[in-house]
């Protein structure tokens, strides 16, 4: 059993640890749907600049990714903008 | 000038009303004169915690809806005359009371405490609004799981929403045999992902349930988690008080020691 432990790469308290602090960014930010919006807005407002958005079914949203550098997973933004127009981009180049 | 503090945790079961008892009798041990009060209207448990479940006549709902006088419903504690709970009501329900009766309630008892301290039911509903709307502080209690420390996380939010910014950490329950092993998260993992100060750790110590059997709190006696509530006391009052040792000592001495104990 002490040898199965000394190749177990993490104990469960670094587990648990790991888990939370994850856990806790998504619960914080799903804590203020407000701060949610903000970016939302000013997502929206960067984004048509170059092109046509739908804001309807625009769903933005704090998600866990796998990490290329760090090893587990990370925060992500995650952000779904269907584009309605991209002619308009086009336009200002 | 009295100071009113909060002992609240959102997940149950973690020790927020035997904390409230122990930190209660450890501060009228030091010379200050406190109340205690119960906010959880129908599970009330404090009284039984503190052994005085016999001497209730009247209870907090009795004083809000004004069925008898502030000091009718008082119960001095049989240990410490500067000592006093205020108890919940069993037979009724959170709706009983509102913010603003708790914040009248709890200014009528501010001239003659030191402190009122409140013991916050679990969950954050109308129980958990009740409990911090008059409170200056609040302490935080939480365990080494996930499960509580989560749900503390969320507390801390909902108190600084309501601008209770002094808020303090006590980890209950830690078990230093299993955070050696790395089975347990340590108190500077906790502090580490709460970022709250912390005003004391209570190791995992069968007193505690020995001393709840009894209704006899034990702050300030010999045994770790006496001593560990009694510091807690201290660094409420401002002073510096380094943390303690929470290993128990299982030397070979220290068993010969139980034997004759």
């Amino acid at each position: 059993m002490a040898l199965m432990d000394f190749f177990r790469k993490k104990s469960s308290g670094d587990v648990a640890k790991d888990r939370l602090k994850l856990l806790l960014i998504s619960d914080r930010a799903n804590c203020s749907p407000e701060v949610m919006e903000l970016i939302k807005n000013d997502i929206i407002k960067v984004i048509s600049k170059y092109m046509e958005i739908d804001c309807d079914h625009l769903d933005i949203q704090i998600t866990q990714t796998e990490s290329d550098s760090s090893n587990g997973r990370v925060p992500a933004l995650y952000a779904n903008i269907p584009i309605k127009d991209l002619k308009h981009s086009t336009e200002r180049r | 000038m009295s100071e009113v503090i909060v002992i609240t945790s959102g997940k149950g079961g973690v020790g927020k009303t035997t904390s409230t008892a122990n930190i209660g009798t450890g501060l009228a041990k030091l010379g200050k004169s406190v109340v205690m009060i119960d906010t959880d209207i129908g599970l009330r448990n404090l009284d039984v915690v503190m052994g005085l479940e016999n001497r209730i006549v009247y209870n907090l709902v009795d004083v809000v809806e004004g069925n008898c006088r502030m000091k009718q419903a008082l119960i001095k504690d049989k240990r410490y005359s500067n000592l006093c709970l205020l108890p919940s009501a069993q037979t009724r329900d959170k709706t009983a009371v509102n913010p603003e009766q708790m914040v009248k309630l709890i200014d009528e008892l501010r001239p003659e405490f030191d402190y009122i301290l409140l013991d916050c039911p679990a969950g954050i509903e109308q129980g958990f609004k009740n409990a911090i709307a008059a409170a200056d502080r609040a302490i935080i209690v939480t365990t080494p799981e996930v499960s509580a420390i989560r749900d503390a996380d969320r507390i801390i939010g909902l108190l600084e929403a309501n601008e209770i910014h002094k808020i303090d950490l006590i980890v209950n329950r830690v078990r230093m045999d299993m955070v050696k092993r790395g089975d347990m998260m340590s108190i500077e993992d906790v502090i580490d992902i709460l970022a709250i100060d912390l005003i004391g750790a209570v190791p995992d110590d069968e007193h505690i349930v020995i001393a709840t059997n009894q209704g006899e709190p034990l702050a300030g006696d010999s045994s770790l988690a006496g001593t560990a509530y009694m510091n807690i006391c201290k660094r409420i009052l401002g002073e510096e008080v380094p943390l303690m040792n929470l290993e128990a000592n299982n030397g070979f001495f220290a068993k010969i020691a139980k034997l004759f104990k």
